[in-house]
């Protein structure tokens, strides 16, 4: 399968300060999430994929295109959201959508055709002939959306698409990024810094800081993997129970004051917990799945010192 | 696909040849400018000396019209390389004045509402951009400068005959050339200011401080160095220095043809320096 976003040894250097070092990853989820503290390189990383930033050293591939050499290929395949307030004064949604579609090659009728079913589709179908600058902020936003769209890209960077607004209007957007990923059309990259943001739509997740890759993982295996690990919190005479447990294939260990931690081997079913336990007279008082948050996942990728992957 | 279905789907249909779409830019900003009334009016106003001339040159070769109004015997001005060093200096204020109304509502408001990423994201680049906006301006320029003097040249022409034409052709290329160098100069120094000042206004006046501020400062520079170099920082001087030349008219500047070409140079080079530094997809804050 042919990786959406493939970087190999990627480094971008503003002056004498290196802000991306030797970047090397190959995404090929659905949506991906891009995390990090201010100032890591998330926004650096889009910028150079949308070739804003000269690349250092290295190479960077979209969907199969170099940067450096097919850049207008990948600009055509491309549509980007960016962060901050940007849109065109005294313009009204459909031509601003349109205008948009007209530069990225579409003929001016498909763009206009094009221009009012994005805007429908992002919401806005009521306020498309309407000022832009008379949009509130979660309009604008959803207007950037539908800009992003309008030529129809395979891959989507959306640069803090949630950025200061209401919770409605946060949860509106995050059904859009989702109602896109299942369509299955095309392909997200999503720069946050809201980990329950990334959380709700992204499939894998690149954290970066300062300028390294110091976590890349897939969400839903690591959601998978996570079901594989249990604690139990027994009470009464527990003696044996992680050697009994152990020769059922499980990797059990004991904690102390009745607690036991455990890996399940593939196709393990936790009745048999229950039923160990049934035949030793132990009452079983909790069962739990380790919950590995994507919080848990990013804190102790903050405490990596510069190890990269 | 019916807008009420909503959906996404991937575009996979024939595009536009890229080398065109610096025309987009154009035509949504010729829409917006002509949503204004008093740039109408204005662009009306700016063809009145035109239609002047043109109504001077018929008269002047209707000798029935002549006779009746008794002017006979009277000497009108000469149609020659005066008349059309005239009517550029004329229109070239004209046009300097549009430039100031129309260049910074051109740049800045991209650059003021961040709109530039949105450009450069797609397969479309800062110079294609810059194309995009100056022949905005070119275009509508060109209305009031090059293309209706070329028709008082084709009507004087027409009406003078076969041997005015012949000897005084070379003032159809006089007039070409002295007014797509006025409307080049003044369209890079109008996006140069609309890319650095942010508020259309303070642009506009800035626009309006370079003739006239340069003008007098150069006036000043003169009187209290007694030299001719202060003229060098009015761009007026310079360039009725260069058209000077092109029209054969000595208009008693006190500026040579090389030093008039040195400063037209210099200017459009820092303009489009200016531009290149403004002109990007995003701001690195130091």
């Amino acid at each position: 399968m042919q990786p959406v976003i493939e970087l190999t040894g990627l480094s971008v250097r503003f002056g004498k300060r290196e802000i991306l070092k030797d970047l090397s990853v190959a995404f090929s989820g659905r949506t991906i999430g891009l995390l990090g503290p201010n100032g890591a390189g998330k926004s650096t990383l889009i910028h150079t994929l949308l070739g804003f930033c000269p690349v250092t050293a290295g190479t960077a591939k979209v969907l199969g295109h170099d940067i450096q050499r097919e850049m207008n290929q990948v600009r055509s395949i491309v549509g980007y959201m960016p962060e901050n307030d940007s849109f065109i004064a005294n313009m009204n949604g459909v031509s601003f959508v349109r205008m948009m579609g007209e530069l990225s090659g579409l003929p001016a009728g498909v763009a206009l055709e094009r221009a009012h079913e994005v805007l429908f589709y992002v919401g806005l179908g009521e306020a498309r002939y309407r000022q832009l600058g008379t949009y509130s902020l979660g309009m604008k936003q959803l207007a950037k959306l539908a800009q992003a769209l309008v030529h129809g890209p395979r891959l989507l960077i959306l640069d803090e698409p949630t950025n200061g607004l209401d919770p409605a209007a946060r949860q509106r957007m995050v059904r859009l990024i989702r109602e896109m990923k299942e369509a299955g059309e095309m392909h997200l990259l999503l720069c946050s810094h809201l980990l329950r943001d990334v959380e709700e739509t992204c499939e894998e997740v690149l954290i970066l800081k300062e300028g390294r890759i110091v976590h890349f993982s897939n969400l839903e295996e690591e959601r998978r993997s996570n079901k594989r690990f249990v604690e139990i919190e027994t009470a009464g005479n527990d003696a044996g129970l992680a050697e009994e447990l152990s020769g059922l294939g499980c990797n059990c260990t004991a904690t102390g004051a009745g607690r036991f931690r455990m890996v399940l081997p593939q196709g393990f079913e936790l009745r048999e917990i229950y039923r160990v336990a049934a035949s030793r007279d132990l009452q079983l008082r909790r069962l739990s799945h380790r919950r590995d948050t994507l919080e848990d996942i990013f804190l102790k990728a903050m405490e990596v010192d510069h190890g990269g992957l | 696909m019916a807008v009420y279905k909503r959906a996404y789907k991937i575009y996979d249909g024939p595009r536009t040849v890229p080398w065109s779409r610096f025309s987009v830019l154009t035509r949504y900003s010729f829409s917006r400018l002509f949503q204004s009334r008093l740039l109408v009016l204005f662009l009306a106003a700016c063809l009145f000396y035109p239609v002047a001339c043109l109504a001077f040159i018929y008269f002047s070769h209707n000798e029935q019209l002549l006779a009746l109004l008794s002017l006979g015997d009277a000497r009108l001005p000469a149609i020659d390389g005066k008349f059309f060093y005239t009517f550029c200096r004329v229109q070239g204020v004209f046009a300097y004045l549009l430039t100031a109304v129309v260049g910074p509502s051109l740049v800045s408001p991209d650059l003021a509402n961040g709109a530039l990423p949105l450009y450069f994201s797609r397969p479309f680049s800062r110079s294609e951009y810059v194309a995009g906006k100056l022949t905005t301006l070119g275009l509508l320029l060109s209305l009031i400068t090059w293309v209706p003097g070329l028709v008082l040249f084709a009507t004087q022409a027409g009406l003078a005959g076969w041997d005015w034409t012949k000897a005084n052709v070379w003032l159809g290329g006089a007039i070409l050339v002295a007014l797509i160098l006025w409307i080049t100069v003044l369209s890079l120094i109008a996006l140069a200011l609309s890319a650095w000042v942010k508020w259309k206004i303070a642009a506009g006046s800035l626009m309006l401080a370079v003739l006239f501020a340069g003008t007098g400062f150069g006036v000043v520079i003169n009187n209290v160095l007694r030299t001719h170099y202060g003229a060098l920082i009015s761009l007026n001087q310079v360039i009725y220095t260069i058209w000077g030349e092109l029209f054969r008219y000595d208009w008693g500047g006190q500026l040579t043809s090389t030093e008039a070409w040195s400063v037209l140079c210099l200017v459009s080079g820092i303009s489009l320096w200016l531009m290149a530094r403004r002109v990007q997809p995003f701001e690195i804050i130091k």
